[in-house]
């Protein structure tokens, strides 16, 4: 069975369709790549799973549960973390918090016990926050982590969401274009980044991206939207030859654009 | 100790620590120590000045956990502040002993102010400045109107308040009452900053959808902010209830509120050190304005009647030149000067 089940989901702003019941399914371990046009409902299809929209039709399952019953804080929960097209970080907390953050959920002690920081609250923070270098490590951090968010360069901020969203242990984690706006070496280290999470840390990536040699690259399977439809799937090599994914974005001569 | 030429940490513990050095320890000890022996070289006067500081601290770190940290503006923390000295006051009048009567009333006021949070979920910034603008409306309303329980416009005389048969009586055995208490808010407040709550709060202030995101419940959040900061507010005003030992109406308007705000604006949002300074700063301006006073008074004979005319003027204007000059802060100054300090002489 797919980790990811989205089926037949449709959403629309006041009669405005952004997605016409969508299918796709993500498998466990896979990094899935959702491309499309401007203006083709990636980010919306991102934002009905993390919870952001909710659908009018169709359902979406993570693992055989159904996210859609669920509200949007309690997917963390459920196994699913994200990252936001622009920079999404908590400007005024350092690095080390931003990540403390995104650890909330796996953090289970009331406020009386944080009032007084004893026993549990003591004890989970120490925890935690060895879970927190590992992934500071991993990303390369280390120099930043008293810094705060807010005054840090554009694409260490980046890699700072990426450690948030990692550290709530996802089993699916969504990434929404998270090679905007870099520089060439830096995509290649998101990228990088980006697989050693599928092998390393067992998560399964579901990425929206605009930079299609990266996509091409590094994914197993491709999603292609346009117009709230899915275009085509299938593997990097299928998705190419496509005839529709080429009309798509190149244009035709012999077909109407504003026809279909 | 001796040898280390930096800070090093070897654990996750140590670093979470408040005080980190021996230095720091060593004189925020000699603070204290001097503190303590206040009553022995103060004036009753000076001893009302720093009873009223204590209880403005109270209220000024639990408005700066709601609207510096979690950045949900209240303009009705003067009201708050007035609930929890009514239920205090009514408890004591009561029979009640002293210390539940102070929680109960700290209760009340964190459940009133939870009441008036709801709005939070849906309204934010300036909007959310409005509601709470509302709720202060609200309870001075009823603090003027509710006779059979407030006393109306007469208001409430109140007992000193006794301890374990010890009566509080005097302007000294009040500052130790009220500094204990100002200390466990600090520390309270402080604690909850370094902890999963307190990133929620601030998480919540930065970037609500990210919050969402990462697993907090954003609702339940906001409440708990509001709960704790009116819990309080509520414990400030019951301590403010029983030193004047006379409460009415007019102590919990607006302006109270307002003064609340300018003191974590004056000291710094969102840090619990300028939450010190600025009540400290706010409850010592008019006498230091008063003092200027006096002494201009020398050179110009009538100043002093102008001075006193012009107190919320000058209040305003300094606030005004604040939030221009020095809009992180009187915290942000205070590090500032501890970073030259740090390496002094060598600048760079």
């Amino acid at each position: 069975m797919a980790l990811l089940d989205v089926k037949g989901v449709t959403l629309t702003f006041r009669g405005l369709a952004a997605l016409l019941s969508v299918d796709f399914s993500v498998e466990q371990g896979q990094i899935a790549s959702l491309i499309g046009p401007n203006g083709a409902g990636k980010t919306s299809m991102l934002n009905c799973i993390s919870g952001r929209y909710h659908p009018d039709e169709g359902s979406i399952t993570l693992n055989g549960r159904d996210l859609l019953v669920m509200a949007a804080h309690d997917r963390v929960t459920a196994g699913l973390c994200r990252t936001f097209q622009n920079i999404a970080l908590f400007k005024g907390l350092s690095v080390l918090d931003n990540l403390m953050v995104g650890r909330h959920t796996r953090m289970e002690y009331g406020l009386l016990s944080s009032m007084l920081y004893w026993g549990k609250a003591r004890r989970s923070e120490d925890l935690h926050r060895g879970r927190i270098e590992q992934i500071i490590d991993f990303l390369g951090l280390s120099p930043y982590r008293h810094q705060i968010a807010g005054r840090l360069p554009y694409g260490v901020q980046k890699r700072v969401e990426l450690g948030r969203a990692l550290a709530g242990e996802p089993k699916l984690l969504l990434l929404d274009e998270p090679m905007a706006g870099m520089n060439l070496e830096e995509t290649e280290d998101m990228a990088r980044y980006i697989l050693d999470i599928k092998e390393e840390w067992d998560v399964t990536v579901l990425l929206v991206e605009h930079d299609m040699g990266v996509v091409m690259d590094i994914s197993d399977h491709v999603v292609v939207l346009d117009f709230g439809q899915v275009l085509a799937s299938g593997t990097p090599a299928q998705v190419q030859i496509d005839p529709e994914v080429v009309t798509a974005y190149l244009g035709s001569e012999n077909r109407s654009f504003l026809g279909r | 100790m001796r040898g280390k030429c930096g800070l090093f940490h070897t654990s996750y513990a140590q670093e979470a620590r408040f005080f980190q050095t021996g230095f720091l320890k060593f004189s925020l000890g000699l603070f204290f120590i001097a503190l303590l022996c206040t009553p022995l070289y103060l004036s009753n006067y000076q001893l009302s000045m720093l009873n009223m500081i204590n209880i403005a601290v109270i209220g000024a770190v639990a408005l700066n956990l709601l609207t510096g940290c979690c950045g949900q503006i209240s303009l009705g923390h003067g009201a708050f502040i007035g609930v929890g000295a009514y239920a205090t006051g009514l408890c004591s009048l009561a029979g009640w002993p002293f210390i539940p009567a102070l929680l109960f009333g700290g209760l009340v006021t964190a459940l009133v102010g939870m009441i008036f949070g709801v709005p939070s979920l849906r309204l934010k910034g300036i909007y959310l400045a409005i509601a709470t603008l509302a709720a202060q409306l609200i309870l001075s309303y009823v603090f003027m109107h509710w006779e059979s329980m407030t006393g109306g416009s007469v208001g409430l005389g109140l007992d000193a308040p006794a301890i374990c048969g010890l009566a509080l009586d005097s302007d000294a055995k009040m500052f130790y009452l009220t500094l204990t208490v100002a200390v466990f808010s600090v520390l309270l407040v402080s604690n909850i900053l370094r902890t999963r709550h307190g990133r929620a709060f601030v998480a919540i202030r930065d970037f609500h959808q990210s919050a969402e995101s990462v697993g907090v419940n954003l609702f339940s959040y906001k409440l708990q902010a509001f709960a704790v900061s009116s819990f309080l507010a509520g414990i400030s005003g019951g301590l403010w209830a029983h030193y004047t030992m006379y409460i009415t109406p007019e102590q919990f308007d607006i302006l109270l509120s307002i003064r609340y705000l300018a003191m974590i604006i004056i000291g710094g949002m969102g840090s619990v050190l300028g939450s010190i300074f600025g009540a400290v700063f706010v409850t010592l301006l008019p006498e230091g304005l008063g003092a200027l006073a006096q002494w201009a008074g020398a050179f110009f004979p009538n100043i002093s009647t102008y001075f006193l005319a012009m107190r919320e003027g000058i209040f305003g204007l300094i606030l005004v030149l604040f939030l221009i000059f020095e809009p992180e802060g009187l915290v942000h100054r205070w590090r500032l000067i501890k970073a030259y300090w740090k390496l002094y002489p060598f600048a760079y």
